[in-house]
């Protein structure tokens, strides 16, 4: 069950966009700063597979310019 | 785990959540993340917020606190600390509440007839100095001792070494940073002749690349650890981890290494030959700036009582080094190491590339360790060869765990053999000392005592009679702890235990005093890069707690020294501090004066001319050097550095048939040290709840043990029964298993060893043989 965070980054003027976009994925818990272009995203998925989706989810929305991972963690499974 | 998983995942979201602030703040200084750091917060606080080094680690992160009311409500990242510039780790953010734990020591206890009774402090402390007069009287001076610890503030520590060393004359004077980085210190002492690193954290915006040797940074030192992965995103720096078990720390690093335990000196020993063999040597720096020497060998392991080690240095040539260093070919060490010849060429082609800067980070790893002062002077070694040392991103970096313990026991000197300025074996060193404290100068002893192990087997043997014990716990940190807690537990031994909660320390005491901690009182840490850091009383301390600077000056009149404890209450610290700085009053280590301090987020020293010295020992930045050369090791008379000769050996303990696994102790992300503050966090408590031990999955899979299964671990010192922890958060290599030692129900160190190194002391937690059994 991957937890993994990331730092996305909006292209210009899609900051708050971006916020709206990432907030209508379940598996995304979103942090923007108050003060600079960056926003902080926590994904929280089932296993590798649905990490994978997700990604692509997050890869293709218009409004991110880069989305940089700085964290994964890959914890057992609930049973 | 009995850890629910619920509460592991929320726990890890938050760590994942914090990793990406961090990086976030490392790329853009002061930025905001209000939702988060202000989360908790009562609504419409009106809150004061005042700065303040982290109550925690030896990183030294600057937090502000928020206060309300009088009671301190909420932590966030200072944005104005060049150290974790607004961010903390998850220790950080909580450490306001450690101070409001329900069994919180507010009243003095004292035991009587088995029980412990409620005083009042003014008798407590008639008791206590005059147990310590009585003690001296029947015994002598050196049969009353103080034992203190790294999170000594600075006023703390430097007021005991005044009263025992000055006034009382007894060098029984130890802290708990003898267990941790001593093997620092004596490697720090051996090579440059000066105590603590010549770099800071800044290196990490310079280096190319990170070698961790045997250092879960990701668990341990996480906001300095965020810096590195931040580096990677931004510069694609190479990260490598060198240890002895799979960690966090392996998994987010380019390349994780694992080897033997103990191998670590021959793996060192390899890399330099590979730079030699390679013509990867900086010839001119070594000519200019650097000596050889060799030492004793096979020098044991101090498991006898009064074991002594004195060594004895002697000059070698650069010819015979290279020599020495033919028994270290990769090709021999990869038989003794696990580590792959191609391993070790991979690591010294690093270190040797003359376009890569290198930084090497270690703490517990290398320090810890039977050998733990050759390991230092070996890591040193590399960046001597290459002449990588001393210039912004080429660092060989000791990290600390504890906020003070280079403030307060390196810099004050809090050890035995040590002085503020100085040691005690020297006659000058004594004078001068003498001189600031106004006492004559018979008074201080010029034979060290005891060191930290050998002082609780004084205690045990009854050579000590009296112990005070301040801001530490060894009843759960002394390894082969059931002698020394048995020790203590003896007829005519009278302990006191200054401390903010109930512990397995206080369980020996005599006398408990209620402590005010961290922000209750004023006071300074000084943190691993040489950054002293004030912070002022800002909340007051429950019931009579006081602080142990103002606990300690309040015995020292008691016992007739008011001349030298002149201080008053209100003005005291700075008083103390002002009187500290004399003993440093020299361009090496000129400390910054209290309103500097007070005006910024730390300074480091040493501070000439009003400004801080980053990188030591190199002209460019340090006032000190005068050699007119670029670089000065100023600490050795004769400005030279040393590369020293020194062997693999093996660890005191091995594994043998009957008890065949290697047991490994440390720490967790959750808990600080012995978790007698992070325990009483909640969220923290609740994500780590007990002592585990972590096996090897196919290890594992043999013996039919599953997570949660109970283990039972028996060494030559006797028996414990933990929980498994299969492939979840650290994973050892076969044949070796992990135990943190946070939990005070699962004593991890009743079984562990107390080998230490010859030269520092300090006593090995990482290697001993171990049975594993399904319980």
């Amino acid at each position: 069950m991957p937890i993994k965070s990331y730092l996305a980054h909006p292209q210009r003027g899609k900051k708050e966009e971006l916020i709206q976009a990432l907030s209508a994925l379940q598996e995304c818990d979103v942090l923007p700063s108050q003060n600079e272009e960056v926003i902080v995203v926590v994904t929280d998925t089932e296993d590798e597979d649905h990490e994978k989706k997700l990604r692509k989810k997050l890869e293709d929305i218009d409004s991110i310019k880069l989305l940089a991972m700085v964290s994964g963690f890959n914890t057992p499974q609930k049973k | 785990m009995f850890t629910s998983l619920s509460n592991r995942r929320d726990f890890i979201k938050k760590m994942a959540k914090l990793s990406a602030i961090t990086a976030a703040a490392t790329m853009f200084p002061g930025i905001l993340f209000a939702e988060e750091q202000e989360q908790g917060l009562p609504k419409g606080a009106n809150l004061d917020w005042k700065k303040a080094p982290c109550r925690f680690c030896g990183v030294g992160c600057g937090v502000l606190v928020g206060v309300e009311n009088g009671k301190a409500v909420a932590v966030k990242g200072d944005p104005k600390s060049s150290v974790n510039k607004g961010l903390c780790c998850v220790k950080g953010y909580h450490s306001v509440m450690a101070m409001y734990g329900e069994d919180r020591l507010t009243k003095p206890l004292v035991k009587k007839n088995g029980t412990y009774v409620e005083t009042s402090m003014e008798e407590a402390l008639d008791l206590i100095a005059s147990k310590m007069k009585e003690t001296i009287k029947d015994h002598g001076k050196d049969a009353v001792s103080i034992y203190g610890s790294g999170q000594w503030t600075i006023p703390d520590g430097y007021v005991a070494s005044k009263l025992f060393k000055g006034c009382i004359g007894t060098n029984n004077v130890e802290a708990n940073a003898r267990l941790c980085m001593a093997s620092a210190v004596t490697g720090f002492l051996t090579s440059f002749g000066l105590d603590e690193p010549m770099g800071c954290y800044e290196d990490i915006d310079h280096a190319d690349v990170f070698v961790l040797w045997g250092n879960n940074m990701a668990e341990m030192h996480p906001v300095l650890f965020s810096r590195l992965l931040d580096q990677r995103l931004k510069r694609g720096v190479k990260i490598i981890d060198f240890a002895t078990r799979t960690t966090r720390t392996s998994m987010a690093a380019d390349k994780s290494i694992l080897f033997l335990p103990q191998t670590d000196l021959a793996v060192a020993n390899a890399i330099c030959y590979e730079i030699i063999k390679n013509g990867w040597v900086n010839e001119t720096f070594v000519q200019k700036h650097c000596n050889f020497s060799k030492g004793l060998t096979n020098m044991g392991y101090g498991l006898e009582d009064k074991y002594k080690f004195s060594d004895k240095p002697e000059a070698v040539s650069f010819e015979d080094f290279k020599k020495f260093l033919n028994d270290y070919t990769p090709e021999k060490v990869e038989k003794i190491s696990g580590v792959s010849a191609k391993d070790i060429k991979y690591m010294a082609a690093y270190y040797g590339d003359p376009n890569k800067k290198v930084m090497s980070l270690w703490c517990m790893g290398p320090n810890q360790h039977s050998r733990g002062t050759w390991m230092n002077n070996l890591i040193y070694n590399i960046h001597l060869l290459t002449g990588k040392i001393s210039t912004p991103g080429n660092s060989p970096f000791s990290l600390t765990g504890q906020p003070s313990a280079c403030g307060t026991v390196r810099e004050v000197g809090t050890l035995t053999h040590k002085l503020p300025h100085g040691v005690v074996m020297k006659k000058e060193h004594r004078e001068f000392a003498a001189k600031i404290w106004d006492v004559p100068v018979e008074n201080i002893d010029p034979k060290p005592t005891y060191h930290t192990v050998e002082m609780f087997r004084a205690l045990d043997r009854g050579d000590i009679r009296f112990m005070w014990i301040q801001v530490t716990n060894p009843m759960v940190t002394m390894p082969k702890l059931k002698r020394y807690r048995d020790g203590a537990k003896k007829e005519g031994r009278f302990i006191v235990v200054s401390d903010i909660y109930p512990t397995p320390t206080t369980d020996i005491a005599d006398v408990i005093l209620p402590s005010a901690m961290w922000v209750e009182r004023e006071g300074m840490y000084g943190n691993s890069e040489r950054r002293t850091q004030y912070f002022e009383q800002m909340v007051e301390p429950p019931g009579e707690a006081m602080s142990d600077t103002w606990q300690l000056v309040e015995v020292a009149k008691r016992m007739g020294y008011e001349k030298q404890f002149y201080y008053t209450e209100e003005t005291h610290i700075e008083e103390i501090y002002t009187e500290y700085r004399r003993h440093h009053d020299n361009k090496k280590h000129n400390m910054a004066p209290l309103e500097v301090l007070k005006e910024h987020s730390g300074m480091q020293w040493p501070y000439v001319d009003g400004k801080p010295t980053k990188w030591r020992f190199n002209a460019k930045y340090d006032p000190a050097c005068s050699n007119g050369e670029e670089f000065h090791f100023y600490g050795k008379p004769d400005g030279k550095a040393i590369i020293w000769q020194r062997p693999y050996e093996p660890a005191a303990e091995s594994p043998d048939s009957e008890y065949p696994f290697w047991l490994n102790t440390g720490r967790v992300v959750e808990h600080w040290h012995t978790g007698s503050m992070t325990r009483r966090i909640p969220v923290l408590h609740r994500a780590m709840p007990h002592g585990y031990v972590e096996l090897n999955p196919g290890d594992a899979k043999r013996m039919q043990i599953r997570t949660g299964d109970n283990v039972k671990l028996t060494t030559r010192r006797g028996e414990i029964v933990l929980p498994a922890s299969v492939n979840e958060r650290g994973v050892p290599a076969p044949m070796q298993v992990f135990v943190p030692f946070f939990d005070e129900n699962m004593l991890i160190n009743d079984i562990t060893l107390d080998s230490f190194c010859p030269i520092s002391k300090e006593p090995d937690y990482k290697k001993c043989a171990v049975k594993v059994e399904k319980a």
